[in-house]
């Protein structure tokens, strides 16, 4: 699946696609599919993300689960901090990062 | 210290109406992106993997406790409670909003600081050697220079769109303990046979995916002329630096692909101009600015000693302390190493600390060091023990200066967008165990750069043991680097072969410290024994 | 505009959105470095990026006008081209011309321009705030701005 993130122009946290608007959990994504590149365009023009980008995922139990290591990183934040980690998101725990 | 005057602080106020009208175009959209970036940049923020990330300048690593204190207090109040001291003595914030930029800007411009090109294409944060002004062995105190490039950089505008970014050192000593020389002008003050002080000019250094040493260029400029001769240097790379690829745009690019005594010949030509031009500050400018950083009032007749009867104070004395030029007193490093930590973290509480130990202990001066740990300059010895036992209570006594668990490594992929791998668990493991087996202490001086990319940001070109993070088919792999140097015996590490797995990189810098051990002969560090031996036997240890 | 499609180089009068000359405005059109070299009454120039300016300094005294094209604007080369032609005594029209943007003008300022065409018209009220932010500058440049060292030390 195809699902799209960006940061949040004003505070520049990490946000997912959900389908209406943008939301700080990956579990929230969905799928962008063909509408990928106007969904970024109309997005990035009305201020509502900044650098948005379309990303390889795929469904789990968990849900979409980025195809790149970096996504998940942003997903969840700094393997480093957990206690960082997006609200909610540590559930999924850190071997799905890995 | 150097303070500001009306006019130093008009600037950073303007600055930061200046930045608040910007983000506030951007928001509006009357900025695009792509028009906003560089001028986000130029003000030290960047867009990050989780958030924005903000750089604020400390020039040439100097702060007073007041300062820190402020450092700290942005921390708590902005951000998630911690800073990143980073390698060119600045520090970042990891999540800041960028609503909250102006204020942030406000804040430190109450205590004389900012972050005025700390990034982009532009002369960024003017680095120095953190132990500036204590140094025994330093000709004189560099940071005055640095100050007045620091001015003369500020907004300079024909240089605020170069082709890439401009990085300054200053050094005034022989040791180099500030990687002068890979820098795109490294500055060493010097004594002539006649006993004037000038500057000599390297340029043409740098890390990065093409690391460089920078060749000597001129052996010495007169210090009434270094802000011409800079401008000459800047003005001739200005011109011809590369704009088609931005890998290639730096300026040690151009001056390998034009030969240094071209480069040299022109900006020598560019530099008898610019003497006419009226460029250069006056020389009463220049006493201005050293009245600033005349030494404290240093107590004589204090003990040479420090009682070494608890082994672990007498540890970090031996590692983390540095001669100073006063008897009586030594430099004391705070290492922001601890075993199993974040390399260059540090908690707001631990900054406000380390701001009350400034003042208590070092005349209210602290300094960040380019390995990511923070200095207090002028320490009597007689007082090492009081505070030695402060520090060791907040997890900041750790005595491993030089050694391998002093890693220097980047945020990676952890936090940086550039990223290919995560540098900080690699650190943290190798940290780990080192001090686990003992054998941190053995290996004495070691120095461990970690990237998570080549970028290069954890120096590991310069590391006597480097290690870069690279992204093989989706999966972090490490590469194995030996016989690096940032120091006076500059040099450029090389790859032992194959990469390793995060488990398998701890394994393979176990087992070429081992041949260190095993091999070394009287006095030897890693690196020596490394240069006498050569790369074969290392390779054979590794990969058999 | 009518002329851009006749002529390959050049601003016309109308394009120049700022300036800051009490003279005349030169209606000539700008040709290549290379065909003003070729031409010796040629009274007018645009510099790329890629140009050397210092070619055009054995014919300063012919000069009117000097347009300095940023094709882009995080390319400076021109601030340099137009530092330089001030150094050596131009002193007729400098128009920056291309993407010029609010937040380069004063930049551009400090270097010499003393036109502006940019290739989106400017917010005014944006430009002047950007023009006038700045009370002081800390080094010397093209522009009569005094530096504060010289403001410290008289």
């Amino acid at each position: 699946m195809k699902i799209l993130t960006g940061n949040d122009l004003k505070s520049g946290a990490v946000v997912w696609w959900d389908g209406k608007g943008w939301s700080i959990h990956i579990t929230d994504a969905v799928d962008a599919g063909e509408n990928a590149e106007n969904i970024i365009a109309a997005e990035d023009a009305a201020r509502r993300v900044n650098a948005a980008y379309a990303i390889e995922a795929e469904q789990t139990e968990d849900g979409p689960r980025p195809a790149h290591i970096k996504d998940r990183v942003r997903a969840l934040g700094p393997t480093i901090r957990p206690d960082l980690a997006v609200p909610a998101a540590d559930k999924m725990g850190w071997d799905w990062v890995i | 210290m150097y303070q500001y005057d009306q006019y130093d602080q008009a600037m950073v106020d303007a600055r930061v109406e200046e930045f608040r009208d910007q983000c506030h175009r951007r928001l509006e959209g009357k900025l695009t992106e792509d028009q906003f970036k560089p001028l986000r940049l130029q003000n030290g923020l960047y867009l990050q993997l989780h958030a924005y990330m903000l750089r604020v300048a400390i020039p040439y690593g100097t702060l007073s406790g007041t300062q820190m204190h402020a450092l700290a207090d942005i921390a708590d109040k902005y951000d998630r409670g911690y800073g990143h001291f980073t390698t060119r003595q600045n520090i970042q914030y990891n999540w800041i909003k960028l609503e909250d930029c102006g204020d942030i800007l406000a804040d430190l411009a109450k205590v004389e600081m900012h972050a005025i090109q700390t990034s982009g294409n532009c002369i960024r944060n003017i680095s120095s050697d953190q132990y500036a002004g204590a140094a025994a062995d330093e000709v004189v105190d560099p940071r005055p220079y640095a100050e007045l490039l620091r001015q003369w950089s500020s907004f300079h505008p024909e240089f605020a769109h170069l082709p890439r970014k401009f990085k300054i050192c200053v050094i005034a000593s022989e040791k180099d303990r500030a990687a002068m020389r890979l820098h795109d002008i490294g500055i060493n003050i010097v004594k002539n046979d006649e006993g004037t002080l000038g500057a000599a000019f390297y340029v043409g250094g740098g890390m990065g995916r093409t690391p460089m040493i920078a060749p000597l260029i001129r052996e010495f400029v007169p210090l009434d002329q270094m802000v011409t001769f800079c401008e000459a240097a800047l003005r001739v790379y200005n011109r011809y630096g590369r704009r088609d690829n931005k890998y290639k745009a730096r300026i040690k690019i151009l001056v390998h692909e034009m030969g240094a005594d071209e480069y040299t010949r022109q900006v020598e030509e560019e530099f008898a101009h610019l003497l006419e031009q009226g460029v250069e500050p006056p020389t009463a400018e220049l006493d201005r600015i050293r009245s600033f950083f005349q030494p404290p009032e240093f107590v004589a007749g204090l003990p040479a000693k420090a009682d070494r009867s608890d082994p672990d104070f007498a540890l970090w004395i031996d590692r983390n302390c540095s001669p100073h030029k006063v008897a009586g007193y030594v430099s004391a490093a705070i290492s922001l190493k601890p075993v199993g930590g974040i390399p260059g973290d540090a908690s707001a509480q631990q900054m406000h600390l380390m701001a009350d130990l400034a003042k208590e202990y070092s005349f209210d001066e602290c300094r960040v060091t380019h390995a990511q740990n923070i200095i207090l300059p002028h320490v009597e010895i007689g007082r090492l023990y009081e505070l030695w036992q402060k520090l060791d209570e907040a997890d900041l006594g750790t005595a491993n200066l030089d050694n391998i668990g002093d890693i220097i490594a980047c945020p990676g992929l952890d936090y940086c967008s550039l990223a290919n791998a995560r540098s900080i668990p690699v650190s943290q493991k190798i940290s780990e165990r080192f001090a686990a087996n003992g054998k941190g202490e053995l290996l004495g001086e070691l120095k461990l750069k970690i990237s998570g990319c080549i970028n290069a940001c954890g120096h590991h070109h310069a590391g006597h043991i480097g290690i870069l993070g690279v992204d093989r088919k989706g999966v972090e792999n490490y590469q194995l680097l030996l016989g690096g140097s940032e120091a006076e015996d500059v040099s450029l590490a090389k790859i032992t072969g194959p990469g390793f797995n995060e488990d398998g990189i701890v394994d393979a810098v176990e087992t070429v410290a081992d041949l260190y051990l095993e091999r070394r002969e009287d006095g030897e560090r890693f690196l020596d024994t490394y240069r006498r031996l050569g790369m074969d036997p290392f390779k054979e240890a590794l990969y058999g | 505009m009518a002329d851009r499609n006749t002529v390959d180089l050049g601003t016309g009068s109308d394009d120049v959105q700022l300036r800051f000359r009490n003279d005349e405005q030169a209606g000539i059109a700008a040709v290549t470095v290379d065909s003003f070299l070729d031409q010796p009454d040629a009274e007018a120039v645009r510099v790329e990026p890629g140009d050397d300016a210092r070619d055009l300094l054995p014919h300063l005294s012919r000069l009117r006008l000097v347009e300095v094209n940023f094709p882009s604007f995080g390319d400076g080369r021109g601030y340099s081209a137009a530092r330089l032609l001030r150094e050596h005594g131009y002193t007729g029209e400098l128009r920056a011309v291309g993407d010029v943007l609010i937040d380069q003008l004063r930049y551009m300022r400090r270097c010499g321009f003393d036109a502006f065409a940019p290739d989106a018209p400017l917010d005014e009220a944006d430009a002047a705030a950007a023009l006038e932010r700045f009370d002081h500058v800390y080094q010397p440049a093209a522009d009569a701005a005094v530096p504060i060292w010289s403001l410290r030390h008289g």
